[in-house]
């Protein structure tokens, strides 16, 4: 019965997408429409996670062609969780962006166009969790990049043009890889059904799988954004509007990711490319965290550990072992409640304090506590304190790499060890980087702004284009109020660690076997 | 699995000149660069589905062997779709960014609400000057209705008159 649910999740919101372009007169029936919508999809999305938890399968047909020659949506564990945790944090942006739009009618701000933009691309996203073939993936991909090239550009101010245009190339390309690796494949295998692929892929000679596998990398690498294939997110993510950005961080790249876990546990269970996962996940960390300590612009910094810390995801999966990918999801979910949040959090400041400079900003923790509250819980997080979820899921992470390389199952045990440093090492300078911001922008006094030297700022590099935007002291409730939610959320993150982590477990324990998979789709075997 | 090698030879062209064009400076450039390319991955699909055969229609007495592979097809038609959106998109982008080249910065300030005003006026002034062509028309006409051997002469005179005025001027 729950499974006539799973189409809903990408029809509610295409159908509110259309609605709200219907009713772009009228903002206030627009915000009626996508709240309805994004909370509907949270509320389907929590019923299946129950129900699939509970054993039920969820393959849907689409349209009644059954598997292999149909579309089918899968929804197992993983997607589910996927599924619910991005629903929430769209909805509370919504809320966010919602309140922004309210408070001012700036050309930079969200416009009628924003509510039908941003529900397409919740519904690619959501297509992307529960496509069942690569093809409807490339779908999936294709309406949420559409959706985000409009939202990245909104207003179509110089800036955003500029930075538009390099994000779009880039997406474009990773496109063509990713349609020209789905021909390959079908040439290969004659299927673009997953569960299958699974089954034939490992019938290939070992060559040509190290073809397939390498080219679908490249094209979900340079979504997640990992090195060498991130130079294109700090570049273009800050320019968008605070609530643009805050989603972007947190979702777009982890679909990418979502389908690098799709593609080493499902599709390419028997070609393990366990060597080249560690060292590109090290170097994603390192180099990534380094970009941040050199930003003196608050978006900008966050871009680059947001980069870094993909590197964490890539690792687990680099791992491989049941509770490598377990800590793998966990992350996921914690990083896309985490990186949101600090950039909602980045919106605030920006409204209360009139830049997001290190060099201009000062005396906030007066000004509002509350806002300090809001900025130092998630930076901490991120850093890995604990007890909050960071530390959970790099412990998790850490603990299962540590597992692997004692078995001597994943790569040789020195690489792992290492990359473990480079995890430990990017974990204590991210939280450098974050205080660094955090003592500068909320503990100095105002009136030590003035000619104020520091060893601390030493290396700091101003963005190239700095925007002032003038301060106002009125925040909206709404917008506080969306933040504040998002924090508790992180912090809920930590209370409910026991109950969440043996979810991930179980989501794990499916995707370790590939079998589990293709039995959900294909009940009646393969044939 | 058999296939053509014009096709190929064909897509191999594609690749090479969309790549080559997509690495210019240009926007407009690295747009047809991206189009070139795109086809070029199309007509890899479509050698993936192996030898040509019969248009997939399943119809009585049609072997299912005869048939071309209609699953390439329907990926193909899901790619063009999407290329034509983005396509369309790129376009509006460039001619923004073209807009705002022309501008300079200026380009960030120029609001909706002045060009309406703009807009507004030059319509009203293009309305103005066609009532006015219409009236001087319609004058015309009545004109001929009334004497029209006298018409060319009438018209002589004013344009004697005119250049006399003009001469007077100088």
């Amino acid at each position: 019965m729950t499974a006539a649910l799973v189409p809903l999740v990408v029809l509610l919101p295409l159908l509110g997408a259309a609605t709200s372009l219907i009713l772009g007169r009228s903002r206030r029936a627009q915000m009626a429409v996508s709240t309805t919508v994004l909370t509907a999809v949270a509320a389907i999305a929590i019923v299946l996670l129950v129900s699939v938890d509970g054993g039920e399968p969820l393959a849907v047909a689409v349209g009644g062609w059954e598997a292999p020659f149909g579309i089918v949506l899968v929804v197992d564990r993983l997607a589910a969780i996927m599924l619910i945790i991005s629903a929430i944090v769209l909805l509370v942006v919504l809320v966010y962006a919602v309140g922004q739009g309210v408070a001012d009618r700036h050309r930079e701000t969200p416009v009628s166009i924003f509510h039908p933009s941003y529900l397409i691309l919740s519904a690619g996203v959501f297509n992307a969790f529960i496509a069942g073939d690569l093809f409807n993936l490339y779908v999936g991909f294709e309406i949420f990049l559409s959706a985000s090239y409009v939202l990245l550009t909104l207003g179509g101010t110089g800036e955003r043009i500029r930075a538009g245009v390099t994000y779009i190339i880039v997406s474009l390309v990773s496109s063509l890889f990713f349609l020209s690796a789905i021909a390959l494949i079908y040439g290969a295998t004659g299927t673009v059904n997953i569960a299958q692929l699974s089954v034939r892929i490992a019938e290939l000679p070992a060559s040509v799988q190290l073809m397939l596998h390498l080219l679908l990398l490249i094209a979900f690498g340079i979504k997640a954004a990992v090195f060498p294939l991130s130079f294109w997110l700090p570049d273009s993510y800050p320019t968008a509007p605070a609530p643009v950005t805050a989603v972007f961080a947190g979702l777009l790249t982890k679909v990418g990711v979502y389908a690098i876990i799709r593609t080493e546990t499902v599709i390419f269970a028997e070609n393990d490319l366990t060597v080249l996962l560690m060292i590109v996940g090290g170097l994603t960390m390192l180099i990534g965290i380094l970009g941040a300590l050199t930003q003196a612009d608050i978006k900008r910094l966050l871009s680059f550990t947001l980069v870094s810390h993909i590197g964490y995801m890539i690792f687990g999966i680099g791992v491989g072992t049941q509770l490598g990918i377990a800590a793998t999801i966990y992350y996921v979910v914690h990083h896309i409640a985490v990186q949101t949040t600090l950039f909602l959090t980045t919106g605030l400041i920006e409204r209360f304090g009139g830049a997001t400079s290190i060099n201009r900003l000062a005396g906030l923790l007066k000004a509002s506590p509350l806002l300090a509250i809001l900025f130092f819980i998630p930076a901490l997080n991120l850093g890995g304190i604990p007890p909050f979820s960071g530390f959970i899921g790099k412990v998790g992470l850490f603990l299962a790499g540590a597992e692997g390389a004692d078995a001597d199952a994943a790569g040789p045990a020195w690489l792992i060890w290492a990359v473990i440093g480079a995890g430990a090492i990017t974990s204590l300078i991210t939280l450098y980087a974050l205080t660094r911001f955090w003592n500068m922008a909320f503990w100095r006094r105002r009136e030590e702004l003035e000619g104020y030297e520091s060893v601390l700022l030493g290396s700091v590099q101003e963005a190239p284009e700095g925007a002032t935007v003038t301060a106002t002291r009125t925040t909206p409730v709404l917008m506080v109020a969306a933040t504040t939610a998002l924090v508790v959320l992180t912090i809920l993150l930590t209370v409910f660690a026991g109950p969440l982590f043996d979810l991930t477990t179980r989501a794990a324990e499916n995707l370790i076997d590939p079998d589990v998979y293709v039995s959900l789709v294909f009940p009646g075997g393969t044939g | 699995m058999t296939a053509s090698l014009t096709l190929v030879l064909l897509m191999a062209v594609l690749f090479g000149a969309g790549i080559s064009i997509m690495l210019e400076r240009s926007l407009t450039r690295v747009l047809i660069g991206f189009l070139l390319v795109g086809n070029a991955v199309n007509i890899l699909i479509y050698l993936m589905s192996g030898t040509p055969g019969l248009a997939p229609l399943l119809d009585d007495g049609v072997d299912h062997d005869a048939i071309s592979d209609p699953l390439p097809q329907a990926f193909i038609l899901t790619a063009i779709v999407i290329n034509l959106g983005i396509t369309a998109f790129m376009l509006a982008l460039i001619y923004r960014s073209w807009w705002l080249a022309q501008l300079g910065t200026k380009g960030d300030e120029v609001d909706d609400l002045e060009d309406d005003i703009e807009d507004a006026e030059e319509a009203a002034d293009l309305i103005r000057s066609s009532a006015a062509d219409d009236a001087a028309i319609q004058e015309i006409i009545d004109a001929s209705d009334e004497e029209p051997a006298d018409l060319d002469e009438e018209l002589e005179l004013e344009a004697s008159a005119r250049d006399r005025g003009e001469e007077g001027r100088r």
